[in-house]
């Protein structure tokens, strides 16, 4: 730790000055590449609505932590996030009701019941922080749990790509090669739900979904073949990430969203390259 | 004919229920190597069901064995290679027909590294399905036609036990049709395979399979293609039947098309 600081302060930049950049970016570093790499799964797998929901799911977790009087939501945002995701994994399976059509129903009810419980007495503006997200406030006790999450989701992710790969082509396929798709979508959407609502509180609920989409489908236009693919949405993802930053802390602005333009950015330009 | 003969796959009663109600009941199915069995039934009869129950897709009651030469039964996992009727592609897709290989052949993710031995297996394989020139070229680009080809040559590696076919031929042209059941007619001897092959188009089915089953729920009949095509129960099932000459009417085109098999294949790309 000491090191990287030592590493930042002698570039001859103003924000390479302060203890909080070094944080952030370096918890940008971790965070943006793992999104990027569980994107490009969300994306193969028809999941970027899933994710979206498991993003707003955020605010009941953060109402459930006020109600329980819990100082750091972050267990119960985690938490709930879970509960739903296998939630909802069971509805696909055993309801009649179209996959998205019941994605729009539990988002909507997640969302209002949050709402409803956060601003009982008024009091919702104390939580617009889980909204746009704050990572420049993160501490290097945070960023140590950031860092054994993120170590844990890339092993699985590891372990679980060409599997979900198949599931993602056609489930039967995937069954006859030994990959049970049932269980490995579950697993996947805990994954997502974990990763999601752990970045939440430092990227903020509105624009966690655009950073796990954004780098995959602008590498999607681009990328020959799947190794393109990947290291490409990664590659968008710390280039967004570290130039988002860099900007909002000379615009004053919230650094989540910031990054989030520049993915928009770099997606708008990968439309106008033509795939070699 | 290569086949030994003597090993088997066979389904004792088995059975498939989905949400509640009962699919499939009592399938008993005897299939030898080197035997390529045609499932033919109306919509709706469970043919789908029945393969996706074989690969564990699905769960089933009784069970599915696979017999040894010399009687020898095992209850291991069967080896199967399975070829769908389409994927969920979209156009940006970025997958290679070598992302497909490395895919089912490595652990690793796939896109770590391509190693040399799984690029020369997959080249082998696609040059016995004719498809070699595909390797590095991205799935959502390629033909219908090219794609089933290739996915076939993924469901011989490593060479299966028992080959499923779901209606492989459905999106294709007459022509792609019958070079694709060519391939799957070649695959047969060379490997000794055991297949079972979904077709909708029952003279073509008839004219390429050595044994033909009638699905509706359960087996309502089965034997030699041309027995099972012209049994009433047919008629009762599809509201038509057969004449002997329909059936035998499409043969000599096979045969025609047999001899000019290397003109057929240049001319695909």
């Amino acid at each position: 730790m000491s090191l990287w600081h030592t590493l930042l302060l002698n570039l001859p930049f103003e924000w390479a000055q302060y203890d909080f950049m070094h944080n952030a970016l370096l918890s940008v570093l971790l965070v943006s590449p793992l999104l990027a790499l569980l994107g490009c799964l969300v994306i193969n797998n028809q999941m970027a609505f899933f994710s979206e929901a498991m993003g707003h799911s955020a605010l009941t977790g953060l109402a459930l932590g006020a109600l329980l009087g819990i100082a750091d939501p972050t267990a119960t945002i985690v938490g709930f996030a879970v509960v739903l995701a296998v939630a909802m994994v069971l509805m696909r399976r055993y309801s009649a009701v179209p996959p998205d059509t019941s994605i729009a129903l539990v988002m909507a009810f997640v969302v209002a019941l949050g709402v409803v419980l956060l601003s009982r007495g008024g009091g919702f503006a104390r939580y617009s922080r889980y909204l746009i997200g704050d990572i420049l406030t993160i501490t290097p006790g945070e960023l140590g749990v950031l860092a054994v999450v993120s170590g844990g989701v890339a092993v699985l992710w590891v372990f679980l790509f060409n599997a979900l790969f198949f599931v993602s082509l056609n489930r039967s396929l995937a069954a006859s090669r030994g990959f049970p798709a049932g269980i490995l979508e579950a697993v996947f959407s805990v994954l997502v739900a974990v990763v999601v609502s752990v970045s939440i509180p430092w990227v903020g609920l509105l624009v966690i979904n655009s950073m796990l989409i954004l780098p995959a489908a602008t590498a999607r236009n681009l990328a020959r073949n799947t190794r393109g693919y990947v290291l490409g949405a990664v590659a968008v993802s710390l280039l967004s990430g570290v130039i988002g930053l860099v900007c909002s802390y000379y615009w004053n602005t919230a650094t989540g969203a910031t990054i989030v333009l520049w993915a928009c950015g770099f997606f708008a330009l990968s439309l106008t390259v033509r795939r070699r | 004919m290569r086949s030994c003969g003597e090993c088997c796959t066979r389904l004792v009663d088995f059975g498939v229920t989905l949400r509640g109600s009962r699919v499939l009941e009592q399938i008993r199915l005897h299939m030898h190597c080197g035997e390529l069995t045609a499932l033919i039934g109306p919509n709706g009869a469970g043919k789908t069901t029945l393969l996706r129950a074989m690969v564990g897709e699905l769960p089933h009651t009784g069970s599915l064995r696979f017999i040894h030469h010399g009687n020898i039964e095992t209850t291991k996992p069967l080896r199967i290679g399975y070829v769908p009727q389409k994927l969920e592609l979209d156009r940006t897709s970025p997958t290679t027909v070598m992302d497909l290989f490395a895919g089912a052949l490595t652990r690793w993710p796939l896109w770590v590294g391509t190693r040399k031995a799984v690029a020369c297996e997959a080249q082998a394989k696609l040059e016995l399905v004719g498809a070699e020139a595909l390797l590095d070229r991205r799935i959502s680009e390629i033909s219908v036609g090219q794609l089933q080809r290739v996915l076939l040559a993924l469901a011989l590696t490593p060479v299966p036990e028992l080959l499923l076919l779901d209606e492989p031929v459905a999106a294709l042209d007459q022509g792609g049709m019958e070079r694709f059941y060519q391939t799957v007619s070649k695959m047969r001897t060379e490997y000794d395979l055991s297949i079972l092959l979904v077709s909708h188009d029952l003279t073509a089915a008839a004219q390429f399979s050595d044994r033909m089953i009638l699905l509706n729920r359960t087996v309502l009949c089965e034997g030699a293609p041309k027995e099972v095509l012209l049994n009433p129960l047919i008629r009762q099932t599809f509201g038509f039947g057969f004449t002997e000459q329909e059936i035998d009417g499409r043969r000599p085109l096979f045969k025609q098309l047999e001899h000019e098999q290397c003109v057929l294949q240049t001319g695909e790309t």
